[in-house]
């Protein structure tokens, strides 16, 4: 695959008869051919597509989930063919490496090529120079015209060959040196891309004001290793999340609410006994921390709740995380007491920064900062199922099977609560206070070895394409006439200079004489 | 970022400076369709007439382009930061850095042909943004509170100029070529052929397209890499088929396919222009389409 190589390699194999190396030799020769690259670069880009129509496991695992729910028969029928997972698949990694195969059957005898190209001379000067799409004859009394010329092209660079009556020069083999450095740097981003999935990893943690994450595999809410990542290479350091900040904007009437600025003010311990050093993170400024980088992703508040039951004993204290549910912050948090007594039970709960009260009666928030903060609590009665071992959604209630008894159909209304405040559960459940409120800021916390050679590469082949597509590859040849010179260039691309060239250099010998 | 002060009173006036370019490139574009329509007359007197149109057209272009970039400039200082932070930003922008390019390749006397084309897709740009994409001015979000917003997005403002005047050109150079009009005698064709007769041969058209298409790939190039770059930093992660990254590739990709087309036997030519047009519609399919409808983290429109 090149921009430059020719198909013509397929000329030589129409031999009637083909054993089983002409088969592979004709195989091969259709597999390295520039249309058969050109083909599988447009197949790759029509494959692609797919992974924008469909929600991908790996970029929106929740859209897939939503997908099966909402169409759980096409969802079926779509994963058979990868559809959720298009950038792993079997057909579109298929694809690209074939193009990858081309790429290097092409590349490599390229570069055996060039390397005799550039240590020969120019070619001999073809017979006939005007038919050449660059062409000037002119008329010169000079003898040594020819020697003029092949000064003004050393002058210019070019490798130069003089014969009698002829003169041959070749210039710009940084042309097929770029391309092929593209090339190659191409396959060496694709292998530190693959090295760098089996080498990486990447994991998630929640942190609310206060709390503390030690980097091991206990410290992380979810952790995605590579298949060659060992997970006892994490380097133990801590991060403590002092404070959380989130500016608003209320100063621009028509931006009020918008986020001006996120700040996770961290402790950062590089070892477990050693001194800790404060440090920030923000959207966009990762912190780096030993083998990791720990970027901020996503913040809510934390309400501290406490339950106590009919007797006072306290069933659950604590900071719940609130998801955040829109740009205002009206915010989703469930609580789950499974050892309340006498009854189990669970909230589904809703907080308002600033409460606002909707038309229907229903509540909403204003504005994302705590300016007058509210608590909605939905409360439900029965098993919640957690003794039996299975592992369930912190962020979630399954509501099925329990007894609704405060909000909704219950006929009770839903428990509202100010901040420091205290309200009774129904049913004898007890009661519930609303201490204090936290933030908490999501973090992502990443490694990827290889990265810094992906960028490598990218950059080789940055370098590569450009002197591939702006260095002008041009062979000049001179040849003495009857009544002066004639000059000829070819270009191996479009090349708008290549007569103005041929005219400079007949200049060049206009000044000489004088 | 600390506290801003918007000036949305500005950002008032800088819409009324955008109406006032929409309104003379409107009148530019006539200029322009008038001026053709001299050009490709069969009498003499008004074909010599043509060359005053030109610089008349040139002239309101030009003033259109000041009136463009005061626009942008007014948005920009009302913001308090870059111009290109949302769909009618980019747009507007975008089409500056168009007109502006055309405007510093007018020596270029073969490119003078479409001028048309320019003024028209301006005025086209503009009015989309103005009618369905403007929002009033906002802050920054954290997310793009980074120097790679200046460096990413003026790469791919400045890309997706060179691919739009090379899509242009291809238009141009596919007209010139249409074996239907050659024989045709229905009378529209006639006239289609006479105005196409002022144009650039084709192969001048086929060329200049190419070496606009070949700067805009590269520039295309680096959009992805700083884009892949900034993603690292803002999402932890420099590559992860995100909608947007996903139509990144996919324009990178037909595009790479175009260079090798050209070098092609069987492919180079019209097909390869062909080819250079897709990926020219898939720009502007990622632009438009993708921005508004596709699910992603690019969601800048700003729109709800």
């Amino acid at each position: 695959m090149s921009l430059q190589s020719n198909v013509s390699q397929g000329d030589e194999i129409r031999s009637p008869k083909l054993g089983f190396s002409g088969w592979s030799r004709w195989i091969w020769s259709q597999v390295t051919s520039m249309r058969t690259a050109l083909m599988l670069l447009l197949l790759l880009a029509v494959a692609a597509i797919p992974g924008s129509i469909f929600p991908q496991r790996s970029s929106d695992p929740n859209g897939v989930t939503s997908y099966f729910q909402n169409n759980p028969e096409l969802a079926k029928n779509l994963d058979v063919f990868q559809l959720f997972d298009v950038y792993t698949s079997v057909w579109f990694s298929s694809i690209y490496v074939l193009l990858f195969i081309s790429l290097i059957g092409c590349v490599v005898p390229r570069i055996a090529h060039h390397w005799d190209a550039v240590r020969s001379e120019p070619i001999e000067t073809p017979r006939n120079l005007s038919r050449f799409p660059a062409y000037l004859a002119k008329a010169s009394k000079r003898d040594n015209s020819l020697d003029a010329i092949a000064e003004s092209l050393k002058s210019r660079r070019f490798r130069v060959k003089v014969s009698k009556t002829s003169v041959s020069a070749e210039k710009g083999y940084l042309r097929e040196t770029g391309n092929l450095l593209f090339h190659i740097s191409l396959l060496g981003v694709l292998v530190s891309v693959g090295l760098g999935g089996a080498t990486s990893f990447s994991g998630q943690r929640v942190l609310v004001e206060g709390e503390t994450f030690v980097n091991n595999l206990a410290g992380y809410d979810s952790f995605s290793p590579g298949a060659w990542f060992d997970s006892k290479t994490l380097k133990p350091f801590s991060v403590k999340l002092d404070q959380f900040r989130a500016t608003f904007d209320l100063r621009n009437q028509t931006n009020v609410g918008t986020p001006l600025d996120f700040e996770a003010f961290v402790s950062l311990r590089e070892t477990p006994n050693g001194d800790s050093t404060k440090s920030k993170i923000r959207v966009n400024y990762p912190l780096e921390a030993p083998g990791a980088n720990i970027y901020l992703t996503g913040n809510g508040y934390a309400p501290v709740l406490t339950f106590r039951d009919a007797d006072g004993n306290i069933s659950f204290s604590g900071a719940v995380i609130y998801m955040p549910q829109d740009a205002n912050y009206t915010s989703l948090g469930v609580v789950k007491l499974p050892d309340a007594k006498p009854n189990q039970f669970g909230v589904i709960s809703f907080f308002y920064p600033t409460k606002a009260e909707l038309k229907t009666g229903a509540f909403t928030s204003g504005y994302p900062a705590p300016v007058d903060p509210l608590l909605s609590m939905n409360v439900y009665q029965g098993d919640l199922g957690l003794d039996n071992g299975i592992p369930s959604n912190v962020f979630e209630l399954a509501v099925h099977g329990l007894k609704q008894v405060a909000g909704g159909k219950s006929g009770t209304k839903p428990i509202t609560l100010e901040l420091g405040k205290s309200a009774e559960l129904p049913n004898g459940l007890g009661t519930v206070t609303w201490d204090g409120l936290k933030r908490f800021a999501s973090l992502d916390i990443d490694y990827n070895p290889m990265q810094v050679w992906v960028l490598v590469f990218t950059i080789l082949a940055f370098f590569g394409l450009f002197t591939s597509l702006l260095i002008p590859r041009r062979r000049i040849f001179a040849r003495k006439t009857a009544t002066g010179y004639e000059l000829a260039g070819m270009a191996k691309n479009d090349d708008p200079r290549l007569l103005g060239l041929l005219e400079d250099i007949a200049g060049d010998l206009k000044v000489r004489k004088k | 970022m600390k506290d801003v002060l918007l000036n949305p009173v500005l950002d008032g006036y800088a819409l009324y400076a955008v109406y006032a370019a929409m309104a003379l490139y409107t009148i530019a574009f006539l200029t322009f369709v008038w001026q053709l329509s001299r050009l490709s007359s069969t009498d003499k007197k008004l074909r010599k007439t043509a060359g005053q149109l030109e610089i008349a057209g040139l002239s309101i272009t030009v003033l259109a382009f000041l009136f463009h970039g005061a626009g942008t400039v007014m948005r920009g200082i009302a913001a308090s930061r870059v111009p290109w932070a949302n769909m009618y930003e980019f747009s507007v922008s975008g089409s500056l850095v168009i007109v502006g390019i055309f405007l510093a390749a007018w020596f270029v006397k073969d490119i003078r042909v479409i001028a048309v084309l320019v003024t028209g897709f301006a005025l086209l740009v503009l009015g989309s943004a103005t009618t369905l994409f403007y929002v009033q001015v906002k802050t920054l979000m954290p997310a793009l509170q980074s120097y790679w917003l200046v460096i990413h997005v003026t790469v791919a403002v400045l890309a997706t100029a060179f691919f739009n005047i090379a899509a242009a050109l291809s238009v141009a150079f596919l007209l010139r070529s249409w074996g239907w009009l050659e024989k045709s005698k229905l009378p529209i064709a006639k006239l289609t052929k006479r105005v196409l007769s002022v144009f650039p041969e084709s192969r001048k058209l086929e060329q200049l397209s190419y070496r606009f298409n070949v700067i805009g790939f590269m520039l295309w190039s680096f959009t992805l890499v700083a884009g892949a770059i900034w993603a690292e930093r803002a999402w932890h992660r420099f590559w992860g088929w995100d909608t947007k990254e996903v139509w990144t590739f996919i324009i990178w990709t037909i595009y790479a396919g175009y260079l090798h087309a050209t070098a092609t036997r069987g492919w180079s030519g019209a097909r390869a222009v062909w080819l250079s047009l897709v990926g020219f519609a898939a720009v502007l399919f990622n632009f438009t389409i993708v921005n508004l409808f596709f699910k992603g983290l690019h969601v800048y429109s700003g729109l709800k």
